[in-house]
């Protein structure tokens, strides 16, 4: 039996929009403080959810996010329209980065990212087409589910 | 520490939450890579940057951070300003380079994150 759904909601990301880069965030971390997630699982998913929404900010055209809470775990989706990924090992080696020194400047692009969403979550999946778009996807249990 | 002893010691200027500096100072993360900040960040830390942008205080507010000091006296836009006073962060800046900060810190007690 699956768990019960409590929450679906799904986010536009805007390519290139370094003003906006992490509004999205922003706003599930408020969602998800009003459903009661308790402080320290809110922070991992904020973290992935942050490091995700840069990295289509950096790299793709566009994006979106979906974000499905259950009884049991968060579920966040990140679907991109972007370069994909040519060798996804390599891009989760800590250091590792492709980033333009103008992504440096904005304060990322150290090869941190994907490492830290990883990291932060309980199950985590990188599905690339290179020219196409990639998505990464990551569970994070609530607690009693751990 | 509290934030307001380090304020003094760095000669910072308050740029938001000036009723906010008795917070207690612990620890210490301070890197202009925000990735760095949101992994070895485990909340209530100082955060010393010298990334103004809007990254900087959307970076301390996932991260958790109690303060944000930025160093090299650079300054953000007004509107990174507003909106750490939104968050409710103080944030503070200093004329000192990041090297010189985290000594003095260092020399003080303060630890940092890893």
């Amino acid at each position: 039996m699956t768990a019960m759904e409590l929450l679906r909601e799904c986010y536009e990301i805007q390519g290139k929009n370094f003003d906006k880069a992490g509004e999205v965030s922003g706003e599930i971390k408020v969602v998800l403080r009003d459903l009661g997630i308790d402080a320290a699982h809110l922070r991992r998913l904020v973290i992935v959810a942050f490091e995700a929404e840069m990295n289509v900010v950096m790299y793709a055209q566009r994006g979106t996010m979906t974000l499905i809470v259950t009884e049991e775990d968060i579920n966040l989706e990140t679907t991109d329209e972007g370069p994909g990924i040519p060798d996804i090992e390599l891009a989760l080696q800590e250091g590792y980065s492709t980033a333009s020194d103008e992504m440096r400047e904005m304060g990322f692009g150290f090869g941190m990212g994907l490492p830290n969403m990883k990291k932060n979550s309980d199950e985590f999946r990188i599905e690339s087409n290179v020219g196409k778009g990639t998505s990464v996807f990551s569970k994070i249990r609530l607690p009693a589910h751990e | 520490m509290k934030l307001s002893e380090i304020k003094e010691l760095l000669q910072c200027e308050v740029l938001a939450g000036e009723d906010d500096l008795s917070v207690d100072i612990q620890q210490v993360v301070a890197s202009d890579g925000m990735s760095e900040i949101l992994a070895f960040a485990k909340s209530r830390e100082l955060m010393i940057t010298g990334l103004t942008n809007i990254q900087s205080i959307r970076t301390a507010d996932v991260a958790g951070v109690s303060a944000v000091i930025y160093c090299r006296g650079k300054r953000p836009d007004k509107k990174v300003i507003d909106f750490a006073k939104q968050k409710q962060i103080p944030v503070l800046v200093t004329p000192m380079v990041m090297f010189d900060i985290c000594g003095i810190l260092f020399n003080r007690g303060l630890k940092g994150v890893s």
